[in-house]
């Protein structure tokens, strides 16, 4: 108790370690929020919940890390991996996912829950156990006196992560593709009325978000390190922004991922490093029950 | 009950009280086979026969291990100074006090779960399907974390319990018995529940809940209640499973979210949601699976199990019994209408 409160004071002795911390919770969090960007599309466009979102993201990272020791330039695994993760994507929307979307919603859970337990172990089967990381040559910026440190790389990943998400928004906005599945997510009858190829589309979005997952784990393993099983920890990250966020509302998506790496960091600090995920999952419950409230209060239920 | 199925009873109560002795070295595994059962027909309580799929259950499973651990050595020794000790002092636990504590240990982690499983479900019961076990995930999820944090119960190293004072292999043998007699408790006790109006109560609210609440059932009341039943009894055998496997761990062991809070899931879904027989045959071909696979597919087990996981959701979701019961429906005592089967 006596360590939380002076965890606690700290922060207010010296307000340069709020920095880090936020400056730090937001890189994180920037990730965080690519790997939920992704799962909000499926949810929304075809109420698919897929709990093997992480192990794409990790799949991307091994990717990345296998091709970079083959002596690839670094940099270039990020598209590479999009690219690599989208065929596998598209290979498991036609096995497993296109023959959930119409059954009830566990259903997708647990089938999705099945695929991360297989790829977590292929993963570790393949590469082993060891955490795995790119070292990337790059200075180290220091800040107020050197108590802040930005890893050149950090930034670098952050600004690849930021291009993304603005590809993607701007493919949405903009494409014909990107309209059919807007409009899918709507209304998934009545843009087949209107002929769109709606199984084209839900395989499209479920690859997208494959490949999505795929760079973002990339970036990933070139700023942090990565491990076969630590696909569940994105995973839960992913549910919690989603969750809080609600489906198909990007700014909420981001402010969600931003705020979540930041209080994941804070709890860290307060608690203790080991309370991390504690923290995250205590979030995931504390924003279900602060929705629940606010439906009962119109005696309505989450569906 | 007709002749037929007394004597089936009879034959199947008669292999469980004779199969340890007919193969003395599978006892633990004959003991883990029971597990499996037991959670896999309380799952099938909640998510089979009223609708609520929760991915928490293993939750009650591992706080009924932390609270037995508990009750047995705070009935003898400070429980801090136990967990701090590490191996520098040691603690003698004698024969009455073993016993006494196994048994409070056990009744005392059923009750709790029991009580835990009302507060929870009071807070999560409001969430309809994938949030209702994406809610109760986190639940043991974070209980997990949370445990292995506190120290005073050993944190993330675990708490060992005193060893079976006796004989070893009397010790297996006790240790199956009660492991069976827990389940053949529970099976009795659904096949009377099913048959109850609760039982049809819980089947209205898996069917349509508004409609059942309108008809004037307190779902509320009736959701509690089955799962405080289930929590009682996968407390009561976490409980067991922390006496027989002495030592244990709050991630791997405990709270293991990701292996048996997954498997009691596929069990019910393998044999068959919703039917009373379904997740006993589910749980033995799932053992079965599971152990051949470890033999024999070592390194690529889990890799199997995530297959055939995958494969049991997406296309075999019925189960067996449910399988069954459409290729077999007079078995189920169930009449199909000549016409309807000419139509169809």
């Amino acid at each position: 108790m006596e360590q939380i409160l002076g965890n606690i004071s700290l922060l207010f002795e010296f307000p340069v370690v709020n920095i880090k911390i936020i400056l730090d919770g937001i890189m994180i969090g920037a990730l965080f929020a690519l790997a939920a960007y992704g799962l909000a599309l499926v949810w929304g466009v075809m109420n698919v919940k897929n709990l093997a979102q992480g192990d794409f993201v990790i799949a991307g990272g091994y990717l990345a890390w296998w091709l970079a020791n083959q002596g690839m330039p670094a940099l270039l695994g990020v598209p590479v991996a999009f690219i690599i993760m989208w065929g596998i994507g598209w290979v498991v929307y036609k096995l497993v996912i296109s023959r959930v979307i119409e059954r009830d919603l566990f259903t997708s859970l647990l089938a999705t829950f099945g695929l991360a337990i297989m790829i977590a172990q292929i993963l570790n089967l393949l590469f082993g156990s060891d955490t795995q990381s790119i070292q990337l040559q790059y200075d180290t910026l220091y800040f107020l006196g050197g108590f802040v440190d930005i890893p050149i790389a950090k930034l670098i990943g952050v600004l690849l992560a930021a291009v993304l998400a603005a590809g993607v928004i701007i493919f949405m906005k903009t494409s014909r593709m990107g309209q059919a599945i807007r409009a899918t997510a709507q209304d998934a009858r009545a843009a087949r009325v209107l002929g769109i190829n709606t199984e084209k589309v839900y395989a499209f979005t479920f690859s997208l978000n494959s490949a999505i997952c795929g760079a973002a784990g990339a970036i990933i393993v070139m700023v942090w390190v990565i491990q076969p099983f630590y696909g569940i920890t994105y995973s839960i990250r992913a549910f919690v922004i989603v969750t809080a966020a609600g489906l198909g509302n990007l700014p909420g998506v981001i402010a969600a991922g931003l705020g979540i790496g930041t209080a994941e960091l804070y709890g860290a600090h307060i608690f203790g490093i080991g309370y991390q995920q504690a923290v995250a999952v205590v979030l995931l419950l504390m924003v279900l029950l602060y929705r629940l409230i606010q439906q009962r209060r119109v005696r309505q239920s989450l569906q | 009950m007709n002749k037929r199925n007394l004597i089936l009873y009879i034959a199947i109560l008669t292999a469980t009280v004779i199969a340890p002795f007919l193969f003395p070295d599978f006892r633990t595994q004959l003991a883990t086979l029971w597990l499996m059962i037991i959670v896999a027909l309380t799952w099938d309580m909640t998510g089979g026969q009223m609708g609520y799929n929760s991915l928490g259950n293993i939750f009650f499973y591992g706080t009924g291990m932390y609270v037995a651990a508990v009750i047995a050595i705070g009935l003898v020794y400070d429980v801090g100074a136990y967990t701090d000790a590490a191996g520098g002092q040691i603690f003698i636990f004698t024969e009455a006090q073993y016993f006494s504590g196994l048994f409070l240990g056990v009744i005392g982690a059923g009750l709790f779960c029991s009580v835990t499983a009302v507060v929870i479900g009071y807070l999560t019961f409001g969430l309809r399907g994938p949030y209702f076990a994406i809610g109760t995930l986190g639940v043991a999820i974070a209980a997990g974390e949370l445990v292995s944090n506190w120290d005073w119960v050993g944190g993330g190293q675990g708490i060992a319990l005193p060893v079976y004072p006796g004989d070893f292999d009397i010790g297996k043998l006790l240790f199956y018995y009660l492991f069976a007699g827990v389940g053949v408790v529970l099976f009795i006790f659904l096949k009377w529940l099913y048959s109850t109006r609760f039982g049809e109560a819980i089947n209205a609210i898996r069917d349509d809940e508004e409609k059942a609440e309108a008809m004037g059932l307190h779902t509320l009341r009736y959701k509690l209640t089955t799962w405080a039943m289930a929590a009682f009894f996968v407390g009561m055998v976490g409980a067991i499973s922390a006496f027989q496997l002495i030592h244990f761990e709050p991630l791997e062991t405990a709270y293991q979210t990701i292996n048996l809070g997954i498997f009691m899931v596929v069990c019910v879904l393998l044999g068959g949601k919703g039917t009373l027989w379904g997740p006993v045959v589910g749980a033995i071909l799932f053992h079965v699976f599971k152990e051949v696979t470890w033999n024999y597919l070592l390194g690529w087990q889990w890799v199997a199990l995530g297959a055939l996981i995958v494969v049991t959701v997406v296309y075999f979701q019925d189960g067996i019994m449910g399988w069954l019961m459409h290729r077999r429906p007079e078995w189920f005592g169930i009449r199909v209408e000549e016409k309807d089967t000419a139509g169809a």
